[in-house]
């Protein structure tokens, strides 16, 4: 009887533990078997390289080229501002800060992390945008904006990880430098960063996972303008947004080149995926 | 001792970083409460939602179910999991790699992706329409990995020793495992739950297309339903309710900060125990 037990709850256990597995390829066949016909419909490269997206026009064009760069600039902006911010940030947390203090500030950044998109989101329609276009004019609702916010956005992950991979380098390291006559800053910035640099590359480049995937915070700030960039005060679409905006009204095709968008931001997070995990694979 | 110029400009940036980080934290959470406080009035958790008072009573109803049934979902599958990967698989089993692969995919998948997948899946192939279910099990799948990793983490903190002493005194795995190993592992399983109520309670994109944005009180598990961050997006959307988003976004920064302050609570437990 109890040998009759062990073995259901085994396999109870067992198939939980399938669950993922089922689940990535519910996820993947899905998307693809929606959206693939929809690529082979309008031409791969008329598709992924297409300037136009005007699926309201007789014909209808669908190339999300102007997409895939609006969601590529306004990552490369919020890493160009939350970046360099995040990783200094843990550089204090990890090597600067007084105890007492920490004990206040690690949280903080948890509740950072905590925040919801959409108040993230509301802060910047409410407060960054009339910002922007006071200071630059415009209508404010622009690539800078969306980059100023997702930089925002991004720096709970950018610091959390970071800061692990310096508290990770061995203290030696430091004390080393000390004993060679470096300064406490010196030898942070010249022998334990360097050594906790592929830690701090994985934040970087979880960093950027988190930017591309952002959805409702850029669509409330973004502009979402489906055009080639015009200059970095001007709005622009990004993938994530493009499937948001339209999915609600959208039929046939035009239903169908946005899941194929999805697919194509799909492909995207597990190209970055797969390099974040080679990276912390050889911190390991 | 007198610092170089280059070691004081160091201590410059890492010290203004800082500043520019919390500051702009303590700024984002001080602006929203000044703005939206004042209008914490009654007539936003009227029962019934009219688009007068705008109430967000009904969406926190319809949070809280949608929490509750996620986590249904979501915790006894990532337990589970757990259990097996930490007690019964065999170490450099080819099944468990995968297992552990799909989970960090599933972790990395953005919330759109998992909206557009409930919407194919749950709302159109199983017809259940937008749904809290259908909004609920396409979170549930979102939370999986978290849920997952934490509780491995909490059941591997837990000592061999008691293991041994419990297989020792002739219990079965089975028991040793619901007895012994999950009673000391709990703290660490409730931080992970923790986090992963965080997440529903934030999530938007995932909900747009599966849960759907009806501003009522759900009569059924498939009528569809707003929670509290979608409809603060929808609220923000149509430019009229400003004033009333504010009050929305104190409300959902308030149950943020309470999640942190359990999730803090809960790790200290953890570390004491």
């Amino acid at each position: 009887m109890k040998q009759y037990k062990e073995t259901i709850m085994k396999g109870i256990f067992f198939t939980a533990a399938l669950t993922s597995i089922l689940a990535v390829l519910l996820i993947c066949i899905f998307l693809f078997a929606n959206g693939i016909p929809a690529i082979s419909k309008i031409g791969f490269f008329d598709f992924l390289l297409g300037r136009q997206w005007s699926p309201n026009d007789v014909p209808a064009t669908f190339g999300i080229f102007p997409m895939i760069l609006g969601s590529i600039y306004i990552t490369g902006g919020a890493i160009i501002i939350g970046v360099p911010i995040g990783i200094l940030t843990a550089i204090y947390m990890a090597r600067f800060c007084p105890k007492g203090l920490y004990r206040i500030l690690k949280p903080a950044v948890e509740l950072l992390a905590g925040i919801p998109s959409v108040v993230y989101g509301f802060f910047g329609l409410v407060l960054i945008v009339p910002l922007v276009r006071s200071v630059f004019g415009g209508s404010g609702s622009s690539i800078l904006t969306a980059s100023i916010l997702l930089g925002i956005m991004i720096l709970p992950t950018i610091i959390g990880v970071s800061e692990s991979a310096i508290r990770a380098v061995p203290e030696h390291y430091y004390e080393g430098a000390l004993a060679l006559g470096a300064s406490h800053e010196r030898s942070v910035f010249f022998a334990v960063l360097p050594a906790a640099k592929s830690g701090v590359l994985a934040a970087v480049v979880l960093g950027i996972g988190r930017a591309i995937g952002e959805t409702m915070a850029v669509i409330m700030v973004a502009g979402n303008q489906a055009r080639m960039p015009a200059g970095i005060l001007k709005g622009i679409r990004t993938l994530t947004s493009n499937i948001v905006l339209e999915m609600g009204y959208a039929a046939e095709l035009h239903r169908e080149a946005l899941i194929a968008t999805g697919v194509v931001l799909f492909v995207f997070i597990l190209l970055i995926n797969l390099s974040f995990s080679a990276l912390t694979r050889r911190v390991r | 001792m007198k610092k170089d110029p280059l070691s004081l400009f160091f201590a410059f940036l890492v010290l203004t970083a800082a500043v520019v980080t919390f500051g702009v934290l303590i700024f984002l959470i001080g602006y929203i409460l000044v703005r939206g406080v004042p209008h914490l009035t009654p007539s936003l958790f009227a029962f019934k939602y009219t688009s007068e008072n705008v109430s967000l009573f009904p969406a926190i109803i319809t949070t809280v179910i949608m929490t509750l049934l996620s986590l249904l979902i979501a915790v006894p599958l990532g337990l589970f999991t757990a259990i097996y990967l930490v007690g019964y698989a065999k170490k450099g089993n080819k099944l468990v790699e995968l297992i552990r692969l799909t989970a960090e995919t599933l972790a990395g998948i953005p919330s759109i992706v998992y909206g557009l997948f409930g919407l194919l899946f749950f709302v159109t192939y199983l017809n259940w329409g937008f749904s809290i279910l259908a909004g609920a099990v396409t979170l549930s799948i979102m939370i999986l990995p978290l849920i997952m990793r934490t509780s491995e983490e909490a059941l591997k903190s837990v000592s061999d020793s008691l293991r041994e002493a419990s297989f020792g005194l002739g219990a079965g795995r089975l028991r040793t495992v619901f007895a012994v190993v999950l009673p000391v592992a709990v703290p660490g399983i409730l931080a992970g739950i923790i986090l992963a109520v965080g997440r529903i309670v934030g999530e938007t994109a995932a909900l747009l297309y599966t849960a759907g944005t009806v501003a009522k009180v759900p009569e059924s598990l498939l009528s569809s339903g707003r929670t509290l961050s979608l409809h603060m997006y929808v609220l923000s959307g149509e430019g009229l309710y400003t004033n009333q988003a504010y009050a929305t976004a104190v409300v959902l920064l308030i149950v943020v900060l309470l999640i942190n302050i359990l999730s803090v609570y809960a790790a200290k437990k953890l570390t004491k125990g």
